[in-house]
């Protein structure tokens, strides 16, 4: 009995119950079951596929696939190109959304209706937007025409098939997430914190930067997080309005053709796996420094706040 | 900044859409006072805070201060400090950085903004904490850091929203002492907005009485407490014992009455109307049950009862009297001895503590005349 008790206590400081609660045990297990199944094991397999050698894994353990990865110069840009691909258009998502959502806070006249406009490409899938930006962004597409029937310029800008297209892309698609996402943030902070910074003499430029800017700070973290890893990885924007060849051939392109133009399984999952860990690294990075900046401003205002 | 020698406010309206929330209010303020704006939620007192501290634009009227026009100054520039209801610390800055917002605003050098900050911190007995953030800090020392942050830019006029509704009964009552000490050492000129009668009568030089987006009466807290000019303010001072009589005569500055069994009563009226009254007219008598007393028994105006329900008060007993062949009216009662269940009591008022109001009309008076005041415990 004794040693019962001291299990329980020792449970306790750790900060689990005492007592297991089989029925909640239960209930929770398909749920777990889903997670390892779906994430988990991939991953374990994945893992162990790209330290094998052999076109299709067969062979012995090796660390060959990255070495592979690492001394080659072309896939090795790769991740430069990549990061030219994604860092721009999600700074740019991040920069346009946060003065946005700071004017939206309070809600605006027609909020729901530009709520759907810029929800709609979401919803038409990437294919769908890809094919809609060849013909209208491209060389004789209305955007260009426009352009020069208003006589801004002689000779059409090429706007797809190259970086700018990805990054047009990308915004349609991150660009709707990312302000939703900050302005749910920035609504969510209690009003009379900008009534008291009037009230202590801040104007609104004042107020933003000294208040609202670094209360967001935490919501901007995280979906400049989520937008980049979504960029970052992108496949099919890169392919069909890029030039996937040469400036927008991004990691997730190496690592499709390894595996299924060379088909080179192992080599591919390698790549794949590479592309997980920069996304990982630049999260970390991400948060600590969001940490660094803004210490406390995850702490709750109290009572009334 | 400036300090105040006269703040008034001419005919300062604010509508909502078709809502008008605050009607023409006018109200002069002399340098030092204390005022209350006194009302139940709804009643406009917010919403006359908020256009005083440029929070809100006004629809129209003027503010004027040391006759100079201010209600197109911004927020901002007006030098006003306010207290919110919940506080409105900000949440990531340390309770130093709360404290010294408005002097780094102002770009106070950083020597003497320590020694503010310090001698502020000091003022509301948070010099220990300076470190910590506003989630760190207890109820009553978040609303403390929320004076300090505003008394610290020594502000010409301070604005208190409801700042003890937050706080529990004890601390409340303690902050209610700080608050009245603080505007003694510091002299501010302070409109404090609350829905609590005690808290506006134990601190105020004035108190305005507002409903529905107008005033019903300003004076002096004793002037409110014991001439309240209509029910409605009778009501919210706690006339809650309400018995319909009907007028006799009128002898002097008093009315003899009599009520529907027949006992005859002297009463006052607070009303410039009640000169037109004519005898035979039904008007409600009101009172406060702690100046229905049954022990012990004043000298003049007595009725009988029967007693139903009895509690302690502490200081003394309260007894819900149902009255002898009045419609089975109850009414509330004090006494200073135990009140015994279902016995025969004897109980009086004072002639000048027994006001008389007309009887409600739709038009006037919205508040209903409940009859059968509940006991403490039930309303």
């Amino acid at each position: 009995m004794a040693e019962i008790g001291l299990k329980g206590r020792s449970l306790a400081r750790l900060g689990l119950p005492k007592r297991i609660e089989w029925g909640a045990v239960l209930l929770s297990l398909p749920a777990f079951v889903m997670v390892l199944a779906l994430f988990v094991y991939p991953f374990v397999f994945g893992f162990d596929l790209s330290l094998r050698s052999g076109a299709k894994g067969e062979g012995d353990w090796t660390l060959n696939n990255y070495q592979q990865f690492f001394n080659d110069p072309r896939q090795m840009d790769t991740i430069w190109t990549t990061f030219q691909v994604a860092l721009p258009v999600t700074l740019f998502s991040v920069a346009v959304s946060v003065p946005l959502a700071y004017f939206m806070r309070r809600g605006i006249r027609f909020e729901r209706l530009i709520t759907a406009i810029l929800i709609l490409p979401i919803t038409l899938g990437t294919v769908m937007v890809a094919q809609a930006m060849l013909s209208y962004f491209g060389p004789r597409g209305w955007f260009n025409q426009l352009l020069q029937g208003m006589g801004l310029i002689q000779d059409p800008v090429r706007l797809t098939r190259n970086w700018i297209g990805v990054e047009i892309a990308l915004f349609i698609h991150g660009f709707p997430f990312v302000f939703l996402m900050i302005l749910g943030y920035m609504s969510g902070i209690n009003p009379d914190l900008e009534r008291a910074s009037r009230m202590l003499g801040a104007s609104r430029w004042q107020t933003f930067w000294r208040v609202i800017f670094p209360l967001s700070l935490p919501g901007i973290a995280i979906a400049f997080c989520l937008n980049f890893v979504a960029n970052f990885g992108v496949f099919p924007s890169a392919t069909l309005v890029g030039n996937p060849s040469a400036e927008t051939r991004v990691l997730s392109i190496a690592a499709f053709q390894a595996a299924f133009e060379q088909n080179n399984r192992p080599q591919g999952t390698s790549i794949a796996l590479i592309m997980g860990a920069i996304e990982l690294l630049v999260i970390v990075l991400i948060l600590w420094m969001r940490g660094r900046l803004a210490r406390g401003a995850t702490m709750g205002g109290g009572k009334g706040a | 900044m400036e300090r105040i020698e006269k703040l008034e406010l001419r005919g300062v309206t604010r509508r909502f859409g078709v809502t008008t929330a605050l009607h023409s209010f006018d109200l002069e303020i002399a340098g030092g006072m204390f005022v209350s704006l006194l009302g139940p939620s709804g009643c406009g007192k917010s919403t006359a805070l908020n256009c005083l501290a440029g929070l809100l634009d006004l629809s129209e009227g003027e503010i004027v201060l040391n006759g100079r026009p201010i209600q197109d100054v911004p927020a901002e520039k007006r030098g006003f400090g306010m207290v919110f209801q919940n506080y409105a610390l900000f949440p990531h800055l340390s309770v130093t950085r709360n404290v010294s917002y408005g002097l780094e605003l102002r770009g106070v050098p950083k020597p003497e903004r320590e020694r503010r900050i310090r001698r502020a911190l000091e003022m509301v007995k948070l010099e220990e904490f300076g470190k910590r953030f506003p989630a760190q800090l207890s109820g009553g020392q978040q609303q403390r850091l929320a004076f300090a942050r505003t008394i610290v830019l020594e502000p010409g006029l301070l604005l208190l929203d409801e700042p003890l509704s937050n706080l529990d009964t004890k601390l409340r009552n303690e902050m209610r002492i700080e608050i009245k000490h603080l505007h003694e050492q510091l002299n501010l000129t302070t409109v404090y907005v609350t829905h609590d009668q005690s808290e506006a009568m134990s601190m105020s030089d004035l108190v305005v009485v507002m409903r529905l987006g107008r005033i019903e009466q300003v004076g002096t807290p004793q002037e409110i407490y014991n001439r309240p000019k209509s029910l409605y303010v009778a009501d919210f001072m706690g006339y809650s014992n309400r018995l319909p009589v009907s007028l006799v005569a009128q002898e002097g500055q008093e009315w003899v009455v009599e009520t529907i069994s027949g006992t005859q009563l002297r009463a006052s009226s607070t009303l410039q109307e009640s000169t037109d009254w004519q005898p035979g007219q039904r008007v409600l008598a009101c009172f406060r049950p702690d100046e229905a007393l049954a022990d012990p028994l004043p000298a003049v105006n007595h009725l009988q009862g029967q007693v139903q329900l009895v509690e302690y008060m502490g200081k003394t007993f309260e007894g819900l009297v149902r009255l002898q062949g009045d419609d089975g009216i109850q009414l509330l009662v004090h006494s200073q001895h135990p009140l015994e269940n279902d016995a025969p009591v004897e109980f009086g008022i004072r002639p000048d503590r027994l006001l008389l109001f007309p009887l409600a009309t739709s038009d006037n008076n919205p508040v209903k005349p409940h009859l059968e005041p509940a006991l403490k415990g039930q309303r």
